[in-house]
Formats: C-alpha cells, sequence, structure tokens
C-alpha cells in the first residue's frame, strides 16, 4: 500500500472516531449513545489494522486481501461469509432456545436488557438476517462468479458488503437490547440502522450487476434471476416499509411515516414478502444451484422453472394482507392477499417438485450422502410450509389459528427446515472447496446433524400445532350457560408442558449446529477423520474451479 | 416452444431482467396498497378520537421500546368471544393517530386494545413490577425498573414536532405546551392549568399514576399510556355512523 493512501484512510477512520465521539456525547438516549460507541470502537480499531498493515515492502495481507490474479475466483468473501454464517446461526439459535425457555420457565427474564420483548426481535433478526442474510450473501458471491465464469467485480466494493453487514447485524442486534427499536415485526431497526443497510445493499447489487455484466456465458442461469429479483425486491420493500421522521438527529426514536391501517398494510407487504423474497426466493436459487452440484445431475425442468419463477415473484407480493384477517384492514384487501395466498400454493411446489426431480437416477444418493439427504429433507419442508401457509391464509381457518402459536410452528417449520437445513446443506458444500480440503472432516457427524435438526423440528412443529389449536379453541369456547368457559390466564397455563416441549426441540435443533461447528472447525484445520465412508461423494477437482480468464467473451456481454 | 424461445431474451440481458423483476414484484403493491390512502371508506370518521397527549405517547413509547407487541395486539376481531373478552371490536379509525401501528400478530398475553379502565392503576403498577404476584399463571417478565426510571420530559417538544410532520395534527399550542402538558398530566398539582389541557386533550386522565406523586417515571407514562387505550371512542355511537354509512352505500 501506499504511504499516501494508508495515511487518507487513517484520516478517514479518524474523522469517523471523532464524529462517533460527538455523538455519543450529545446523544439522547442510551441505545444512541451505545450505537455510537459501537462505532467510535470499530473505527478505532481500523486506524489501528490500518497503520499496522501498512508496509512499504510487503504487499497487503489479512483480512482485506484482494484476489490472487485473474486466473482465481475472488473467494474471500465468501470464506468470510461462511464463518459469518456459522456464527450467527450459532447466536441465533442460542437466542431462539432462550427465550422458548422464558416462555416455559418466565423466571429466566432479567430486567431491563433480557426481557422476552427485547431478545424476540434479537433473536428473528439473528436468524434471518444475519444467518440467513450472510449465507445468501456468502453463496451469492460464490454462484454467481461460477455459474458467469468470471470473477467478482469491484472486489474492493465486496469486501465493503461484508463487513457493511456485518455493522448492520451488530448495530441492529445490540440496538434491541437497549430498547432502539420500530416495533413493527422484521423491520425493527432504527432510522439510522436502516440508512446504513440502504448503503450496503446498493453496493451489494452493483457487485452481483457488475458481476453477471462480466460473464462468459451467454445466459444468465437460473439461480442468478432468483438473487437479482431478491435484490431489488428487498431494496424496494425496505425503502418504503422504514420511510420514518426521526426525532432528533442524535436520537434513535423515529415515527413512521404511516399510521394505523395504512402502516399495517405497508409492514405486513413488507413483513410477508421479508418471507418471500428474503426466506424463498434466494434459498431457491440456493437450491438451483447445489442441489445440481452435489447430485451431479442436471436441473429437472428449464420450463418449468421459468413459469415458477415469474408466477412465483408475480404472486408472492399480493399475500401480504393474509396477515391481517378479520382486522380493520378493508375486506376487498383482505380477500385479495387470501386469494392470492392459495394460488401461490402452485408455483411454491413448482419449485419444491423442480428441485426434488434433479434428483431423478440420482435417489440412491439420498441413502449413501449426508448432505443429499439433508437437501431432500430441506425441499420436504419447503414444500409442507408452503401448502400450510396457504391453508391458514385461508379466512375460516385463519379465525382460529391467527394470534396462536400454530403461526409461530408453521413460521418455524419453514425456518428450521427449508432455510436452515438448504442452508447447511451449502455450508457443507463450500468448506472443503472454499478451504481446498477433500471433504468434510466427517460424513457421519452431518449424518448426526441431520437427525438431530429433523427431530428438533419435528418436536417444535408438533408441539406448536397442539398449542395453537389448543390457544384457539379454549379462547372460543363456551359453556351450556352461555358464557365464555377459560380466562385468558387458564389459556397461558394450559401451554407449559408444550413450550418445554418446543423449548426441547430447540435444544436439538441447537445440537445440531454446534456439531456442525465442530465439523466446520475441523475441516479447516485440515482435518480429515477416519471413520467407515458412507457412500461416494463427488471429488473436489480445483483445476476445473476457476474463471475463464484473459480472452475475451465468446459473445459480448448485454 | 415459444415461451422458452422469447425467454432467452430475457436470459440475455440483465437489464430487461432486472426490469421485468421490477415491474412483476411493484404491481401486487400499488394495487393493495395505493388505493389505503384514497379510499374514503378505508378509515369511517368517528367521534372522540384526538392524538395522543404528550404523557401518553411518552408511553407509547415506551411499550414500542419494550417490544410489546411480541405478546400483546391491539386489534379485537369481529368475533363473539372476542367481543365479550375485550370489548368490541376495534375500528380503523382508533389506530389513525398511531406511528407506528402496534396491531399485533401473537397474543401471548391478552389483548390491549380496551384495556383502559378495566383495572385500577394500583393493579397495573403492581403488575408491571410483578405479574405473577396478581396473576399467577402468568409469563409476563416483570418491569420493576420502569418504576425507577425517570421519565424523559426533554424530547416532549421535538416528539410532537415529528410527529406533526407525519401527519398527527397537533396545534402550535399543543407542541409549545408539549413539556408543560407531560408533566401536569402526571401532578395536577405542578401549577398547570388543567381544564385548559383537557379542553386540548378530550377525555384526558389527570392524576398520579405510579402512586408516587413526588417523581415522574417512565411506570407513569406506560400506565397513563394502558388506561387510556379504546376509552376515547364512545362505540356504541360509531356503531349508529356505520349503520348509516351502509345505508348510503359507502
Amino acid at each position: 500500500m501506499q504511504a499516501e493512501a494508508a495515511l487518507g484512510r487513517v484520516a478517514l477512520w479518524f474523522v469517523v472516531l471523532v464524529l462517533s465521539v460527538i455523538l455519543a456525547g450529545t446523544a439522547r438516549d442510551t441505545g444512541f449513545a451505545a450505537h455510537a460507541t459501537i462505532l467510535g470502537i470499530l473505527a478505532f480499531v481500523m486506524i489501528w489494522v490500518t497503520a499496522s498493515r501498512f508496509d512499504p515492502l510487503g504487499k497487503a495481507q489479512g483480512f482485506f486481501k484482494m484476489p490472487e490474479g485473474p486466473s482465481r475466483y475472488d473467494d474471500d468473501p465468501v470464506r468470510w461469509g461462511v464463518l459469518a454464517t456459522m456464527f450467527w446461526a450459532l447466536v441465533g439459535l442460542l437466542a431462539g432456545v432462550f427465550i422458548a425457555s422464558q416462555l416455559a420457565f418466565p423466571q429466566l427474564n432479567i430486567e431491563p436488557y433480557f426481557n422476552f420483548g427485547r431478545v424476540r426481535p434479537l433473536h428473528t433478526s439473528a436468524v434471518i438476517f444475519a444467518f440467513g442474510g450472510n449465507i445468501l450473501i456468502a453463496s451469492s458471491f460464490y454462484v454467481v462468479q461460477r455459474t458467469c465464469r468470471a470473477q467478482l467485480a469491484f472486489p474492493a466494493l465486496a469486501r465493503f458488503v461484508f463487513w457493511g453487514y456485518q455493522l448492520f447485524i451488530v448495530l441492529a442486534a445490540s440496538g434491541y437490547l437497549f430498547g432502539v427499536t420500530q416495533s413493527r415485526e422484521y423491520a425493527e431497526p432504527e432510522w439510522y440502522v436502516d440508512l446504513w443497510l440502504t448503503i450496503v445493499w446498493v453496493a451489494y447489487l452493483i457487485v452481483f450487476v457488475g458481476t453477471l455484466a462480466r460473464r462468459k456465458e451467454p445466459h444468465i442461469y437460473v439461480a442468478n434471476w432468483f438473487y437479482l429479483s431478491f435484490i431489488i425486491t428487498i431494496a424496494m420493500l425496505h425503502i418504503v416499509n422504514n420511510l420514518a421522521v426521526p426525532v432528533a438527529w442524535n436520537g434513535s426514536l423515529s415515527f413512521s411515516a404511516f399510521a394505523g391501517v395504512q402502516d399495517a398494510l405497508t409492514q405486513w407487504w413488507y413483513g410477508h414478502n421479508a418471507v418471500a423474497f428474503f426466506l424463498t426466493v434466494p434459498f431457491l436459487a440456493m437450491m438451483y444451484y447445489f442441489v445440481p452440484k452435489q447430485a451431479e445431475r442436471p436441473v429437472y425442468s428449464y420450463r418449468l422453472s421459468i413459469i415458477h419463477f415469474w408466477s412465483l415473484i408475480f404472486l408472492y407480493i399480493w399475500a401480504g394482507p393474509h396477515h391481517l384477517h378479520y382486522t380493520a384492514l378493508p375486506d376487498w384487501a383482505q380477500t385479495l392477499g387470501m386469494v392470492f395466498s392459495v394460488i401461490l400454493w402452485m408455483p411454491s411446489w413448482g419449485g419444491m417438485i423442480n428441485g426434488l426431480m434433479t434428483l431423478n437416477g440420482a435417489w440412491d444418493k439420498v441413502r449413501t450422502d449426508p448432505i443429499i439427504r439433508m437437501m431432500v429433507m430441506a425441499m420436504a419442508f419447503y414444500g409442507m410450509a408452503t401448502f400450510e401457509g396457504p391453508m391458514l391464509s385461508i379466512k375460516a381457518v385463519n379465525s382460529l389459528s391467527h394470534y396462536t402459536d400454530w403461526t409461530v410452528g408453521h413460521v418455524h417449520s419453514g425456518a428450521l427446515g427449508w432455510n436452515g437445513l438448504i442452508s447447511f446443506a451449502a455450508v457443507y458444500f463450500l468448506v472443503p472447496r472454499l478451504w481446498k480440503r477433500e471433504r468434510m472432516y466427517s460424513l457421519r457427524l452431518i449424518n448426526w446433524h441431520f437427525w438431530l435438526a429433523t427431530l428438533g423440528i419435528v418436536f417444535y412443529a408438533a408441539s406448536m400445532w397442539v398449542a395453537g389449536i389448543t390457544q384457539g379453541l379454549m379462547w372460543r369456547e363456551y359453556g351450556p350457560d352461555g358464557y365464555l368457559v377459560n380466562s385468558f390466564a387458564e389459556t397461558v397455563a394450559a401451554l407449559h408442558e408444550l413450550y418445554i416441549i418446543r423449548a426441547l426441540g430447540g435444544v436439538m435443533y441447537l445440537s445440531g449446529a454446534i456439531i456442525m461447528g465442530y465439523n466446520v472447525w475441523m475441516t479447516i484445520g485440515g482435518r480429515l477423520r477416519e471413520e467407515k465412508p458412507m457412500g461416494a461423494m463427488p471429488a473436489y477437482d480445483p483445476d476445473k474451479d476457476r474463471p475463464i480468464a484473459g480472452s475475451a467473451s465468446p459473445e459480448p456481454a448485454e | 416452444m415459444g415461451l422458452a424461445t422469447q425467454h432467452k431474451k430475457l436470459e440475455k440481458n440483465i437489464n430487461l431482467l432486472a426490469i421485468f423483476s421490477f415491474i412483476a414484484v411493484s404491481i401486487g403493491g400499488i394495487v393493495e396498497i395505493a388505493p389505503l390512502f384514497w379510499i374514503d371508506n378505508t378509515i369511517e370518521e368517528v367521534e372522540g378520537m384526538r392524538p395522543y397527549t404528550p404523557l401518553e405517547q411518552a408511553g407509547r413509547n415506551i411499550y414500542v421500546r419494550e417490544g410489546c407487541y411480541a405478546c400483546h395486539s391491539q386489534m379485537i376481531r369481529p368475533f363473539r368471544d372476542e367481543v365479550e373478552r375485550y370489548g368490541h371490536y376495534s375500528l380503523a379509525a382508533e389506530s389513525m393517530y398511531d406511528h407506528p401501528f402496534q396491531w399485533g400478530s401473537k397474543r401471548t398475553g391478552p389483548d390491549l386494545a380496551r384495556v383502559g379502565g378495566r383495572y385500577s392503576d394500583e393493579w397495573h403498577v403492581q403488575h408491571l413490577e410483578d405479574p405473577q404476584s396478581v396473576v399467577p399463571e402468568s409469563i409476563m417478565p416483570k418491569y420493576s425498573f420502569l418504576g425507577e426510571t425517570p421519565l424523559n420530559t426533554d424530547n416532549a417538544f421535538d416528539m410532537l414536532v415529528a410527529l406533526r410532520r407525519v401527519g398527527v395534527p397537533y396545534s402550535d399550542r399543543d407542541i409549545g405546551e408539549a413539556m408543560a402538558d407531560m408533566i401536569l398530566q402526571a401532578d395536577p398539582d405542578s401549577g398547570g392549568d388543567v381544564e385548559d389541557f383537557q379542553q386540548r386533550y378530550p377525555k384526558a386522565q389527570v392524576r398520579d399514576f405510579d402512586g408516587d406523586p413526588s417523581k415522574l417515571t417512565e411506570m407513569d407514562a406506560l400506565v397513563a399510556y394502558l388506561q387510556m387505550l379504546g376509552t376515547l371512542v364512545d362505540v356504541d355511537s360509531a356503531a349508529a355512523q356505520e349503520r348509516l354509512a351502509e345505508e348510503k352505500g359507502r
């Protein structure tokens, strides 16, 4: 690095440090002050890192090293993303087990910072945006390079995306514990955190589209359609839904631009499409790359992928109002939401069928390859959750299920079953390739992870079905005298054992993830466990895993 | 097949693919959300709705800060059991000044849309300090720190200014008096003009809420907010208005 550049960067971080000290000193609330402090610490570390990296003789090393040359894929952001995925998965799942236990044993609430209301958004954000977001960014950077046979565009910006996204997560998560929240589900971060995410997200779009533009293949592979529409739509949803007016420039509090009914529908338009465009569309992209790769079979149907892609993204947007059945939202909007949710069943299953049928001729691998087994289970849970969803969106069903734990169970069979398992499978696929290892440290441990996770989900979903239906029926139970039978407190007491079973399911799922963490750790450390083989696995060939460098592309890329 | 060949154009052009995706995902939102801002029967006007007093709004901010929506809804659905358990079903107008809305999506605890006036202030304070001491089956966390945390009144003016920017009709006088109003509502002996305050905020309850008149705490604000929830609108007259609206075919 040049001396001027190093000096310039130190100066830039110094400005950030001074700004954050000013912000911390003048902040109106402790949450905002804490966030300014986090930013200040980061700036201090960056000054130190930049200064110590200044080495006029050697080239830049360490965290921020740039790709080695045009003949290699740029995988450092992917490697960091996989590690971050692993880390946030453990944090998010641990937070989930903690709040599940709080519902069974309220003594576990530690006021004010660790009360249920503050930790719950930490759990949801940690699993959705931290765990999910990191595997999406990492896998998209991996997949887009391979399917375009091109190196990642704007390597510095890609590194900014990774680190900027981690800062977003730290600010959001710590904010909830300090009470910095908009209390709009899945859009809890306050205005300045939202602004920061917007900047990071635009950078992400630029890197992704830039890489697509450099592609050496004439066609854009199907996985990239899904990633692209995910990035575009999340930007739209995030910006519109988070329009707000802050009370002061140096305080965290803000007020949503919308009120009441309009705020409710905007929020659930966002909220449901966080499920659609964060937890479905890009995960299907992962399915379209990793399932054919691991199974060594082509995607089942090209035409089906076209039809289900366009119908899925078009229909999903309409489904938001099913979160507001029988509320003060106008009836026509509720009905519209219900109808589109039911129609949505078809493109959802189109995706599942396309994924599962890709295994045609390779079904024996379910027996021998635990990663394939995990992928198949993920797609099965995707199918189940996308059947249950349309069913719950029918108004008559919803009148019973809404406000109960049935919804919580539904979300978790999708999140733990579909998002969790397909992400774990992708990590198991990626780790040996990214760290140039022959295979994972242990396939048998993957198998353990698979069964612990699957059993955990069964415990979770089954207990929440029973809890939800119990709750719904007890609320509306009338005696022969024409009076309500149960007080609300009695309906709470009835769920105690089910909440314990749910927490146990969570513990099993978390244990599976801990085993995975160990497995990944040992693999990166270069260890191979001596064990009885479970079957043949596709071998990794580092010579094939590289972009086409140098020469011009066969067809001009638009 | 025609579809597949046509689609190949999109597959080879990033801009086309991005534009078509964006169009596909825009339509649903535009059709469903935009009309809510101009169809006039989205929010039937009802008598009695007014913006929150500064103290109530401060209490609401605490409700938002603590994430109460994770377990409590504020939206009663029009079913017999809900109406008998919680009161008249919620009207759209009742949340017209809610930035953000707090309808919630889960009832680990009961609905709070009409909790105002159902329990005494003392009950609320004891319940928030130690929920299990009044409801043994409860799994709610303790919020005893609220009674020890002084309420931040410095924000009152800026808070109302920001709310006016997003459309809440506070008058210049409301905004000018914001901090004084906040203190007055929890301490009628502070020397302010209670009558004038209640004229600007009809049905506002003026008293010490947390049982300790010597200091203004977050407990005062939260209890003041809980005690006004659902008390503003005379639902019977609202029902009559609704019938009238149906007859007019609105």
